[in-house]
């Protein structure tokens, strides 16, 4: 026996989970909404992630490469997930060529710009899609019907731009709640099917991968912003069960506003920056020019969450008594 | 029934079962002793033997200096080798008494017991407990009888008894209240009387449930209440703990005095038992030695100054492989590159297991565990940041002198962040700062 031990600073044991760990439950947790999206959209919605996964894992090789990286961080996982929410996010019909360009976007500018895992600021696939829906507005805004519905015609709207710019409410052809909820509907590629979402959600907060506190805060919010327009005259307005099933509000409650860098890290902060997601996009979706508002919802409150964090920050134990 | 708890915290791997039932065995003491003069927070004791003295057990061999100081008391009856530097498990080097054992275990009479110890005032309780160079021994080794000084405008109405032992592993604790309750009890009674405390309490946690009945029985006749608290770690942390049971909290940078509490720890107020009673001095602690590495884990009594080999040894040696060897508990032990260190005061465990290479770090995802799970409410991964950058006075705002190092934030962290380390480096550089300004 030799007396040479490893001497390490304590804590000398350690929990077991691990970054790459977090990251894999959100990709297993994205499955059941990405078969969704393959069963809605057959090999368009394939090929659509395929391009966006990737096209990220390039770029940030790329960076990492140019940054005289270790490429080590290609396997965390988080480039996967960038990449697969942005394609969850694109119409089906979005051609392959601009996908990848978003991709490179989320991952150069959304991410590696700010210095990689960790230090960005917004949530890397909503800078992706914030620059393809600027940058192809007609592309970004074109639906094609799920499979699933067999009608003959080559474009379609959503269930939200419907209620838009069509009146769906006061029409009556607004998309019953079981389309929204089963899936059965026009839209991105991962918010169609609100089960498939809740599937993957239920399994994250179970698995404690995303706080509690973000998918309920928006919920809230959003029910509390949209309930007494519909209250108030439910022949212009649509419930707020309608509002929670229709449009990327899941995807992005549950996967979106949910990512771990951009989101804040106090109980306190944590609330407000939810409450303010499910608001902003309750404003945008009555008043604003937009039909959708989760992508701005969640890119205007990321920007305030280091001021969130800064103010609200946790009580010390003894702050505040007198000594 | 309602357990009572504190905010945060951890829950490791108890890994308990192993010594949980093996009664405390005293430890064949060795043939030579190495008794170092500092065993605890404050400063060294000033040498009272020479080389080639001769020293009986329990003779004072160390003198207090101070108020933050205690007496050390040789633990063998034989000769003195020398008084010099010797590696502590601090891993600093300090003076300490190398004693020659003559196997006779002849014992000096230097402290006197009491037979109706209950009769004695305050100050003749703390006199004697100075006298037995009692520390406390749930860990960070504070000298017992400055704890038992509460100022007079800080006056005391409970007296803490903490039985949590929170660590993974250690059961020597536990051991302690199941075979010795009355000392307990009555210890812990001398100690409310010193303080001038109305009532005792003492926490254990719900993993020794068996001993808290024990500890019930014999506490009859004194206002002592025992108060099952859940099983998290850190719940044996004094701030925590003092949450946990009066849902007072400690100002921070301030001390338990402040809000009428003093805590004392099981062993602790066994040994102040030990001591007015008997007149025994501290010169030996049950230490729970274990681990997967150790091929016959036991609860020893340990005479202070024995090295963690000759512990080790006495529980069938070290399997082969193990590359890890800590002194205390594996949450806030200290990593050892080597058996020859000697057992002191403050040693509640002797732990050895093989541990994989460290993980690999990843960068802060801000998932904000550290936070979550910090027990003082603190943010770990900022504070980190503040450190990196050097950032002291924003490190100092945001708390990092009220970090005690309890490791929950690096337990936790799926990025294998090193934040204990970090806030270390910047706790002690806070201090010092704080130190050349005041200078």
């Amino acid at each position: 026996m030799t007396d040479r031990f490893l001497v390490q600073s304590s804590p000398h044991i350690r929990d077991r989970d691990a970054t790459p760990r977090i990251m894999r439950r959100v990709i297993i947790a994205l499955l059941p909404a990405f078969l969704a999206a393959v069963y809605f959209f057959r090999l368009r919605a394939l090929a659509l992630s395929v391009v966006c996964i990737l096209s990220g894992l390039a770029t940030e090789a790329a960076f990492l490469w140019a940054r005289k990286k270790p490429l080590s961080p290609l396997l965390d996982g988080s480039a996967i997930i960038t990449g697969l929410l942005l394609a969850m996010t694109l119409p089906p019909s979005f051609p392959l060529s601009l996908a990848m360009i978003g991709a490179v976007v989320s991952i150069a500018v959304g991410k590696q710009a700010f210095g990689g895992l960790g230090y960005n600021i917004f949530n890397p696939a909503l800078v992706g899609r914030a620059f393809l829906s600027a940058a192809f507005p007609v592309a970004m805004t074109t639906w094609l019907p799920p499979v699933t519905l067999k009608v003959d015609i080559l474009t379609f709207a959503t269930p939200l731009g419907n209620l838009k710019f069509q009146d769906a409410v006061s029409q009556g052809t607004l998309a019953p709640l079981q389309d929204l909820f089963w899936g059965n509907v026009g839209g991105c590629l991962g918010e169609t099917s609100a089960i498939a979402l809740l599937i993957g959600g239920v399994y994250l907060l179970l698995k404690r991968t995303i706080d509690w506190r973000i998918p309920i805060g928006t919920t809230l919010a959003l029910v509390i912003f949209t309930g007494p327009f519909w209250l108030a005259d439910p022949t212009r307005y649509a419930s707020p069960l309608f509002h929670l099933l229709a449009g990327g509000f899941l995807l992005g409650a549950i996967y979106m506003a949910t990512d771990m860098v951009t989101s804040p890290v106090t109980a306190k902060a944590t609330w407000v920056y939810a409450l303010g997601i499910g608001t902003v996009i309750g404003i945008i979706r009555l008043f604003g020019g937009y039909p959708e508002g989760v992508m701005y919802g969640i890119l205007f409150m990321n920007t305030f969450v280091p001021l969130l964090n800064h103010y609200l920050r946790p009580r010390i134990l003894g702050e505040g008594r007198k000594k | 029934m309602y357990k009572a708890t504190f905010p945060g915290g951890v829950h490791p791997p108890e890994d308990k079962e192993r010594t949980a039932d093996k009664p405390l065995v005293a430890l064949p003491p060795p043939e030579k002793v190495v008794i170092p003069l500092l065993q605890h927070f404050g400063s060294a004791a000033t040498p009272l033997v020479k080389k080639g003295q001769n020293v009986l057990v329990g003779q004072k061999i160390g003198e207090a200096n101070s108020r933050f100081s205690a007496n050390v008391h040789s633990s063998v009856s034989g000769r003195v080798l020398a008084v010099e530097d010797y590696v502590h498990c601090s891993g600093y080097p300090v003076l300490a008494v190398v004693i020659a054992n003559d196997g006779m275990d002849r014992t000096s009479s230097e402290i006197s017991g009491t037979p109706d110890p209950f009769s004695l005032s305050p100050e003749e309780i703390r006199q004697k407990v100075r006298e037995a160079g009692i520390v406390g021994l749930g860990g960070a080794a504070f000298p017992t009888a400055l704890k038992l000084s509460p100022p007079r405008e800080k006056p005391i109405d409970v007296l803490i008894v903490n039985g949590c032992e929170c660590e993974p592993l250690l059961t020597a604790d536990h051991r302690l209240m199941l075979e010795f309750p009355a000392e307990i009890i009555q210890g812990a009674e001398l100690a409310r009387v010193a303080v001038g405390a109305q009532r005792t309490l003492i926490g254990i946690e719900d993993n020794k449930s068996y001993a808290a009945a024990i500890l019930s029985e014999h506490s009859d006749h004194f206002p002592a209440e025992i108060r099952l608290l859940k099983t998290k770690y850190p719940q044996g942390a004094e701030k925590g703990l003092i949450y946990a049971l009066l849902r007072r909290e400690v100002p921070r940078g301030g001390l338990p005095f402040d809000v009428g509490v003093v805590v004392q720890n099981v062993g602790t107020v066994k040994a102040i038992w030990d001591a007015v009673r008997e007149g025994k001095p501290l010169y030996e602690r049950a230490v729970t030695v274990a681990g997967s590495g150790v091929r016959e884990p036991k609860n020893v009594w340990a005479r202070v100054g024995t090295t963690l080999r000759t512990a080790v040894d006495f529980c069938g040696g070290l399997t082969g492989d193990i590359n890890t060897l800590i002194v205390g508990g594996p949450m806030m032990g200290i990593a050892q590159w080597s058996l020859d260190i000697p057992i002191v005061k403050a040693t509640s465990g002797i732990l050895a297991w093989r541990s994989s290479a460290p993980a690999a770090e990843h960068p802060c995802i801000r998932c904000a565990r550290c936070i979550e799970h910090c027990p003082m409410g603190l943010s770990p991964t900022q504070l980190a940041k503040f450190i990196q950058f050097e950032k002291w006075e924003l490190a100092e705002k945001w708390g990092a002198l009220d970090c005690f190092e309890c490791g929950c934030c690096q337990y936790i962290c799926p990025s294998k962040i090193p934040l204990v380390h970090w806030l270390r480096l910047g706790k002690n550089k806070i201090s010092q700062a704080k130190r050349k300004k005041n200078n």
